[in-house]
Order: structure tokens, then C-alpha cells, then sequence
């Protein structure tokens, strides 16, 4: 080998180290029984994971969890699709203005964006503050940058004008050809974005944990309170969300690369 | 041609989306806006909430530690990156995917599972702090997960793979050629990194470091699964001003979210000049 691939070599092998060990190490730490005297474990079990899923605690914020993100992505794709289509064909001057209330939240933090949040809705007419309508809000509009970013493009790459214009030609109504002919086109783009949404929602704590605490439990939150009290446990549970997490990364790209092939 | 009865129609299908995106974007952050130029309680119009925020050796304090971690994370961060990244293009495209991959994956372990791993892995009970204890290693008694340098290595494990996602492309700019007509011209390696090699990547170099800054000014839940509220950060102090254990002022709290965002938007605002100069087809 020469001493410049051997360079390259250690360099890659030295930061993937990095970011392996944590990993490995709650992996382990997962499947412990006890860790504290010796290099590893001294025997292995499967205990914390059956407690893990026999904890009601967890399974309710989980369904919790998946309920919001579940609600909060489809509520984007009904009012997002509609909206980037209109504007895109029949209003194109407000593009840039859309574009730049959509791309807003990335710049604001989780934290930043709960201020005004709890400002508005904590009394008034509208008290939604710790109800779970305050957290769809605000996840509605922390996604709001990629659902964007996968509904504009697909309905770039299927030409949803020219799909509609060949629909009503044929008759259909408009409302007709935006409901059978451009969702089940750009559905297959727009899932990475969704399953994106998905990954990012999973893993939120600010948000959750400002706006809505311990009235509405949701994954991330259980996990910082159930932190203290077991590390086994928690270590399980840890790993169960990053397997989670990982299978939906697995099912972005799938989607990503089909979408690349259909278009290409 | 478009009736009036139609445009109306469609005007009439954005008005969900314009309720929802004026309710939880755009009014919060007006009000935001408005809470900050107000006295405590709300009375009157007021600077005084910036002049505390900017004032008070407490909260500068928070800005200058949010600042100087983002910072060093940023740059431990895009160094380790640079290097990675450089490497990771020399590997065989087999292994450079592979390698892609798993740092991309990476990139989801963030906030309190990231936290979580890292007390296993260090923190007062550690498994490290432990077995180095054990072995008689004394490189890690003076360690603490808890410290500043502590919550900083914890910073670095989110901004690398993140630095590595957005600076692995702009390697690509570097056409091999290059280096064969420089090295043709009488270059030496060192010649071209510094007049042809740096140029070129040093704006995309430029708006990841930004990405990366503005990334962990906002980082929140990281810092706070490690230990609650006793780092003394800006993300932090905000939390803490309206929802937290002591007494609510979310005045104050606002001016300080005005500061935070104030300083992302301006680093993202940064990222986008780069990116232009980068990517010569944006402009």
C-alpha cells in the first residue's frame, strides 16, 4: 500500500471510529447485564429490551409520538401540495414569497420558535398552550422546509401543468385532474420528503418538551425523564429509536432513488 | 382566460395554509418581535430588555459561551471534516458509499440519545472514566464530561458528520486534471492546495463552518440532557426565562431569542453568499 492510501486510510478510520464507539457502546450497554467492572460486559441479556416493551409508559408516548408525526405529515401534504401548485402555475409572482416563508424555520431554532408559541397561545381565546394541537402547529412549520424542497420538485419532474392541461383537455375537472392525475404522480417524490419528516420528528425534544412537557408525553421527553433512572433501559430504548431511525433512512433512499430513476 | 370566479376559487384553497402558516409561524414570531421592545409585564414600549440581554454580565456571559462552543465545535468540526472528506474521495467508490453511508447515519444521533450515549460512555459512572480508572490511565481523571470541554466533545460528534455531508461534494470541484497541468506548470503539491485547490473549496468551506456555527448556536436538547439547566448557554437561558424553574419573563426571553435568531439568520445569510459564489448557476 502506498503511504498516501495509508493516510487516507487512517484519516476515514480514525473519525468513523469516533462516531462508531458511542454506538457500539450503547449497543452493548444494552444487552448488559452489568458493565462497570471489566473491559466487557460480564454477561449478556435480553431483559432490558423485554422490559422495554412491556413498559405501558413507553408504548403510550410512542403511540403519541407516531400519532403526531403522522397527523402533522399528512396535514402538510393536504395543505402543501394544493398550495405549491397553485402558486407555482397560477401565481407565480408569490413564488418568492412562499419560498421565503417556507424556508424561514430552518434558520429558527426549536427554542426561538417556542417563545413566540407559548406567547400567543397561552391565554386568550385561543389557550392551545399543552394541548397536542400547539405541538402539530409548530411541527407543521418546522417540516415545512422539506416537504417544500419534495413537493416543488416532483411537481417540477412529472410537469404537473402539462399533466393537468391534458386532463382538463380531456374533460376532467380541475379539481379532478390535481385529485387522479397529479397526486398519484408526485406521491413516489414526496416520499423521501415524508419519510425525512418522519426521522426529524422522531427525534425532536425542544418543541416537545417546551410546549407540551409531561401533560402529553411524547418519545424524546419519556426518554430524557426514564434517562436517570435506568441506563440499561434507557440504552435499549435508545437503540430501538436509532434502529427505527435507521430503517427510515433506509426507505429515504430507496425512495430517493427510485424517484431519480423514474425521472431520468 | 381566468374568470374572476375561478381566481377566487383558488385563492380560496391557499386560505388553510395561509391560517396555519400566519397562526404558528408568522404571528408567534411578531409577537416575539413586539414582547422583546417591552418592559417587563409588558408595560410600555421599552429597550430595556436588550440592555439587560446585552448588559448583564449573566446573560453576555451566555452569548459569549454559546458563541465561543459553536465556534470550536465548528472548527473542530470542519477540520476533521476537511480531512475526512478529502480522504473519503480517495477510497474505492465501494467503501466511499459504505463510508458515506454510515456517516450519514450518524448525523441522526443528535440531542438526548446522543447525550445519553456519551454518559454511558464518559460521564461520572462511564465505562471509560471507569475502566481507565482501573487500568491506572490517568488521561481521563482530569476529564470532565460535565465541563466545558466536556459538552464541546459532544458538540463535535453532531458537526462532523454533518460537515462531512456538505463539504464531501465541493472535493468535486477539483477536476484531477488540474493537478496534472499545475504539476505540467512546475507546481509542487503544496502550490497547488495553496493557489488553485484553496480557492476553490474555501467558499463551500466558508458556508458549511457557518452551517455547522449556526447549527449548535440553536443546539438545545444536547446541552440540556446533559445537565439540565446549569449550562450557562444561550439556547439554555431562553428555555429556562419562560418555561423553567425560575421566575417567567417572557420579555426578556424574547430579546434573547431576537439575539439568537439574529445571529442564525445572519451565518445562514453568510452560507447563501458562499454557496453563490460556489455555485456560479444560482446566480
Amino acid at each position: 500500500m502506498k503511504a498516501g492510501k495509508l493516510f487516507h486510510v487512517s484519516v476515514v478510520t480514525l473519525v468513523m471510529l469516533y462516531l462508531f464507539v458511542p454506538l457500539a457502546v450503547t449497543f452493548l450497554y444494552s444487552i448488559a447485564t452489568d458493565w462497570y467492572r471489566t473491559f466487557l460486559p460480564e454477561g449478556y441479556t435480553l431483559n432490558w429490551y423485554r422490559e422495554m416493551l412491556t413498559d405501558p409508559r413507553l408504548l403510550e408516548a410512542l403511540w403519541r409520538t407516531l400519532f403526531v408525526t403522522v397527523f402533522t405529515i399528512v396535514l402538510s401534504i393536504l395543505l402543501m401540495v394544493p398550495t405549491i401548485f397553485i402558486v407555482t402555475v397560477y401565481f407565480s409572482k408569490w413564488e418568492r414569497l412562499l419560498q421565503a416563508i417556507v424556508m424561514l424555520p430552518y434558520a429558527i431554532p426549536g427554542v426561538v420558535a417556542a417563545v413566540g408559541l407559548i406567547r400567543i397561545y397561552s391565554d386568550g381565546p385561543l389557550a392551545i398552550s399543552g394541548t397536542v394541537w400547539i405541538v402539530i402547529g409548530a411541527y407543521f412549520i418546522s417540516i415545512l422546509p422539506f416537504m417544500y424542497q419534495g413537493i416543488r420538485n416532483s411537481l417540477r419532474t412529472v410537469d404537473a401543468i402539462t399533466l393537468v392541461d391534458a386532463a382538463e383537455l380531456l374533460g376532467a375537472s380541475r379539481i379532478q385532474a390535481f385529485r387522479h392525475v397529479v397526486l398519484p404522480n408526485i406521491m413516489p417524490g414526496v416520499m423521501a420528503s415524508v419519510l425525512l419528516s418522519f426521522s426529524i420528528l422522531f427525534g425532536e425534544f425542544v418543541l416537545a418538551n417546551l410546549l407540551i412537557g409531561g401533560q402529553y408525553e411524547l418519545l424524546q421527553v419519556y426518554l430524557m425523564r426514564r434517562m436517570d433512572e435506568s441506563g440499561h433501559l434507557s440504552s435499549a430504548i435508545v437503540v430501538f429509536y436509532f434502529v427505527l431511525i435507521l430503517i427510515l433512512s433506509g426507505l429515504i433512499l430507496k425512495f430517493g432513488r427510485s424517484a431519480k430513476e423514474e425521472n431520468a | 382566460m381566468q374568470t374572476f370566479k375561478q381566481k377566487r376559487m383558488l385563492l380560496l384553497a391557499l386560505f388553510p395554509f395561509v391560517i396555519v402558516v400566519l397562526g404558528f409561524e408568522i404571528l408567534p414570531l411578531l409577537a416575539m418581535m413586539l414582547d422583546s421592545f417591552k418592559a417587563d409585564e409588558g408595560q410600555g414600549w421599552s429597550l430595556m430588555q436588550y440592555a439587560t440581554a446585552l448588559g448583564n454580565k449573566y446573560y453576555l456571559l451566555a452569548l459569549k459561551n454559546s458563541i465561543l462552543i459553536s465556534f470550536y465545535s465548528s472548527l473542530i468540526g470542519i477540520v476533521a471534516a476537511l480531512l475526512a472528506a478529502y480522504s473519503i474521495t480517495k477510497l474505492s467508490p465501494k467503501v466511499r458509499n459504505l463510508v458515506l453511508m454510515f456517516s450519514n447515519m450518524t448525523s441522526n444521533f443528535a440531542g438526548v440519545p446522543l447525550a445519553f450515549a456519551y454518559i454511558i460512555l464518559l460521564g461520572n459512572n462511564g465505562i471509560f472514566t471507569i475502566l481507565f480508572q482501573q487500568l491506572g490511565w490517568d488521561v481521563l481523571t482530569s476529564f470532565n464530561l460535565y465541563s466545558w470541554t466536556g459538552l464541546t466533545l459532544v458538540y463535535v460528534y453532531f458537526q462532523i458528520p454533518l460537515a462531512i455531508l456538505l463539504l464531501y461534494p465541493t472535493y468535486f470541484g477539483i477536476h484531477e486534471q488540474w493537478k496534472e497541468a499545475a504539476s505540467l506548470l512546475g507546481a509542487s503539491r503544496l502550490q497547488f492546495w495553496r493557489y488553485i485547490g484553496m480557492p476553490v473549496i474555501l467558499p463551500g468551506v466558508v458556508g458549511t463552518f457557518s452551517i455547522l456555527f449556526a447549527n449548535s448556536m440553536g443546539a438545545y436538547a444536547t446541552a440540556y440532557a446533559l445537565v439540565g439547566s446549569n449550562y450557562n448557554l444561550l439556547a439554555i437561558r431562553i428555555g429556562s426565562l419562560f418555561a423553567g424553574d425560575v421566575f417567567p419573563r417572557p420579555e426578556l426571553a424574547s430579546a434573547l431569542a431576537m439575539i439568537l435568531g439574529g445571529t442564525m439568520i445572519a451565518a445562514m445569510w453568510l452560507n447563501e453568499r458562499m454557496m453563490r459564489r460556489v455555485r456560479r448557476d444560482l446566480r
